[in-house]
């Protein structure tokens, strides 16, 4: 989405001093182990300040506080409904009871404490994806509980996201390649030309797609992920899915493609003009040994930066994308949830939002230190 | 300074980025233009009215000018008045009250039937209310009777909606059959001059008709067509050119700007602040920005001052920063640097007057460039519902002809197309100067 400039002095978070010492050399796996163990706290530890922080932004007008009483009172309300004694009662005693429970109930769970502590209560149930329940939605088993709503929609994002981060990811890694081989040629131009696109966001692309494809032509689904009735035999339904997934994933890599050419392309350029190609050249390695072993490889540490904080902005970008495609996935529940303000829903996506970041750093952070030799030697 | 004009100068021999400042300058004109004529209290009371201010205009019409590509030509809206020049008024008195007959008359030469047609009466009667027969004259004289009753102090005729006149006309809705040709087997316009008679009958003296107007709505409309509530899309979308320029504007120049700052105070002063401000990058990196803008535009104000205040807070520790750190920390080590501190030049003198100009090449791209994604990020917003509550704005056009109005499904592509568009144009805009100008101060990509 962002256009991000090719950052030459990229920063690697990784050691910057290299000691050459053998003596001191312990296995690669153990420095690798060593190296994700350290991002993996670093990364919690802003995790949790990010879902503070949510939690924060979101109590500013008592919204969390709410969240909470809402949850009291439906509990308290189907413990009574249950019970015998308090059904014979008259309505006047009966709701007396009731504000009596609740209340009583409320200073259990703490919400006569001040909002520090109160806060704490909630991050600590954030962070055990203990979200509460929905105001009115309910997953496809029809729970009213935060947490299974978000594990149904789960699938659909990642299965969007996997598909087209691969594609993409892989996709444009072998174009720059091929266009950093033969720059200033035809095709080269064309894509340079054509990285201004990307400034448009993926939904934006899906617009088109959809206007093109299935209003027009009538090729593909308008959106879903699947037609209803589903087809009976396992192939066909995964043909089906396939076919829904064409234009989302299409839209998503057309976002993203070009820019992500460009700046790869960029970054290849200025390592094959480094001495030891020239050597190597020199020496008569084949054009492929020289792409593959001299310039992807010192160069896929950066382009695994630059991809990192590309899928960073894929994600949340991903919402209105599901929501114009109709995608069952966390962004149009998203989306849903804004529409009914079903607070507890609109946190609790939030925050989910804020792990499965986390989780794209750290992946990329692992698959970093794998290719990275400078963490592989260990400092 | 003289580099930067320099840059300038050299920006002008890159075609692209002639293209560019020219789509820059053209959507500045029209901006101010805008908000000249259409002053903002004018665009939000006509945004926001309702039948009163529209009623005349067709529903969900694509614009006029598509009439030149189409062999068959659409209607444009007819709308006959008591006060026409030509509308013929003749009166005669009763014992008590009066009978008149208007005759209104119009040439229709469009291929295709119109959207409505519509007959609205106002009058003034104190018990016995006034009688109105409606008679249709075709160009080849026949005589249709539309309706004939007693009519209330607003009262408007609906001929579309009309199902007896619909029988009398061979089952053909009434828009299409009264301008049909009976001779033809298929639905053929009659082109030339109708008539519409209207017998009004009071039965008080004081009785009168102050208005009496007849509206063909038609099937195109204006410069940019008319969306589901019958509002003309030119407000819209002119006014949608000064709200994104504003908002990526003055985003991607306070997050910029504000960026450099914090990474030239890091680099300066060092230590803790330093540590402080790429600690507060990473965590800001794991937030999802997006979010918490939609929670924002939930919980507290949709104003799009308040989600642009957001914007900026939320964009100032990204990656940006990290790469303008990367600079300063050669810079600082430059002797021109170590000069300045050898004659006790102060720090804010040192950050202001020496780190900071000089990084301003670099900066200028990334300002440009950041632009698009800050004008797609408030129609992103805008198309989730959260736009600004009462300004149009491109976003909001888009979310309302993709959700309520259902333009993909029922083919009223103009009415997405037009806001895209132009979000296209104005990201093209910037992006095609942005990306000469990182060739023009990026010396590393020069020879790419």
């Amino acid at each position: 989405m962002s256009v991000t400039t090719p950052d030459l002095e990229a920063p690697p978070s990784v050691p910057q001093e290299q000691t050459t010492s053998p003596k001191r050399k312990t296995s690669t796996f153990a420095r690798v182990a060593k190296y994700t163990l350290l991002k993996m706290v670093s990364i919690f530890l802003s995790v949790i300040i990010a879902v503070y922080l949510t939690i924060l932004i979101a109590n500013m007008g008592g919204y969390v506080d709410q969240i909470v009483r809402g949850q009291i009172r439906e509990f308290i309300g189907q413990q009574l409904r249950a019970d015998q004694n308090y059904q014979q009662m008259d309505p006047a005693a009966k709701n007396e009871f009731f504000l009596a429970q609740v209340e009583r109930a409320e200073k259990r769970y703490g919400l006569d404490k001040p909002f520090a502590v109160r806060s704490l209560t909630f991050l600590w149930n954030a962070i055990r994806m203990d979200f509460g329940t929905a105001q009115l939605m309910a997953s496809d088993t029809g729970s009213r509980q935060v947490k299974l709503i978000i594990l149904d929609r789960l699938g659909p994002t990642l299965l969007l996201v996997g598909a087209s981060n691969l594609l993409l990811f892989f996709g444009s890694i072998a174009l720059a390649l091929m266009l950093s081989r033969s720059y200033g040629n035809f095709w080269d131009k064309l894509i340079i030309g054509f990285s201004p696109t990307s400034s448009a966001p993926s939904w934006f692309y899906g617009l088109f797609l959809i206007l093109l494809f299935a209003a027009v032509l009538r090729w593909l689904p308008f959106g879903g992920m699947i037609d209803s009735p589903p087809p009976r035999d396992q192939l066909g339904y995964i043909l089906n899915v396939g076919k829904h997934l064409i234009l989302p994933t299409l839209a998503i890599i057309l976002s993203n493609l070009f820019i992500s050419i460009y700046n790869w392309r960029t970054f290849f350029l200025i390592y094959s003009s480094e001495d030891y190609v020239e050597m190597a050249k020199a020496k008569g390695l084949s054009d492929r040994d020289i792409q593959y072993r001299y310039i992807l490889r010192p160069t896929l540490p950066t382009i695994i930066t630059s991809f990192a904080l590309l899928v960073i902005g894929l994600w949340t970008g991903l919402i209105l994308t599901e929501g114009v495609f109709q995608w069952p996935g966390l962004g149009r529940t998203f989306i849903t949830a804004i529409g009914l303000y079903d607070t507890p829903v609109i946190v609790a996506l939030t925050i989910i939002y804020a792990y499965l970041l986390a989780i794209t750093v750290f992946v990329l952070d692992f698959v970093y230190a794998l290719v990275d030799p400078r963490v592989k030697i260990g400092s | 300074m003289q580099g930067i004009i320099k840059g300038f100068q050299q920006l002008l021999k890159y075609p692209s980025a002639v293209i560019g400042l020219a789509l820059i300058l053209i959507l500045f004109v029209v901006s101010i233009l805008t908000v000249i004529f259409i002053p903002r209290d004018e665009a939000i009371r006509l945004w926001r009215g309702g039948e009163a201010i529209w009623g005349q205009n067709p529903k969900t019409v694509p614009p006029a000018w598509t009439n030149l590509f189409r062999s068959k030509k659409l209607p444009e809206t007819i709308v006959l008045t008591l006060n026409d020049e030509a509308t013929q008024t003749e009166i005669n008195e009763r014992s008590e009250g009066e009978n008149r007959i208007i005759v209104y008359s119009f040439n229709y030469t469009a291929d295709e039937a119109p959207q409505d047609v519509v007959f609205s009466f106002t009058s003034r009667y104190a018990t016995r209310n006034p009688f109105v027969s409606i008679f249709w004259i075709t160009p080849d004289g026949r005589e249709i009777r539309l309706m004939e009753q007693g009519i209330n102090y607003n009262f408007s005729y609906r001929a579309t909606q009309d199902t007896k006149l619909s029988r009398r006309l061979g089952g053909l809705s009434p828009e299409i059959g009264l301008f049909d040709n009976p001779e033809t087997e298929a639905v053929d316009i009659l082109k030339g001059q109708y008539q519409i008679v209207v017998d009004y009958i009071t039965f008080e003296n004081d009785s009168s008709i102050s208005k009496a107007d007849v509206i063909l709505h038609g099937k195109v409309y204006g410069l940019f067509g008319t969306d589901h509530q019958r509002r003309d899309l030119t407000i819209g979308i002119l006014w949608g050119v000064p709200i994104a320029l504003a908002f990526g504007l003055v985003a991607s120049f306070g997050t910029s700007i504000a960026a450099i700052i914090f990474a030239a105070l890091g680099v300066w002063y060092g230590g803790w602040v330093d540590e402080l401000i790429q600690r507060i990058t990473e965590i800001n990196l794991n937030l999802p920005v997006l979010s918490i803008l939609i929670m924002i535009g939930t919980f507290y104000s949709k104003s799009i001052t308040t989600i642009l205040g957001a914007t900026v807070l939320l964009s100032i520790f990204s990656g940006a920063i990290k790469s303008y750190r990367a600079i300063f920390m050669q810079v600082k080590e430059s002797p021109y640097i170590e000069a300045a501190r050898s004659y006790g030049a102060s720090s804010s003198r040192i950050i202001f007057s020496y780190l900071i100009p000089r990084v301003t090449p670099l900066l200028i791209p990334g300002l440009v460039l950041g632009v698009p994604s800050f004008v797609f990020l408030e129609a992103t917003l805008a198309s989730l519902n959260l736009g600004d509550p009462v300004l149009p704005t491109w976003g909001k056009i888009i979310y309302e002809a993709w959700g309520t109005g259902g333009a993909v499904y029922n083919g009223f592509y103009y009415w997405i197309l037009e806001p895209a568009i132009l979000l296209i144009i104005t990201g093209l805009g910037f992006a095609l100067v942005g990306f000469a100008m990182d060739r023009i101060f990026n010396p590393r990509l020069r020879d790419i």
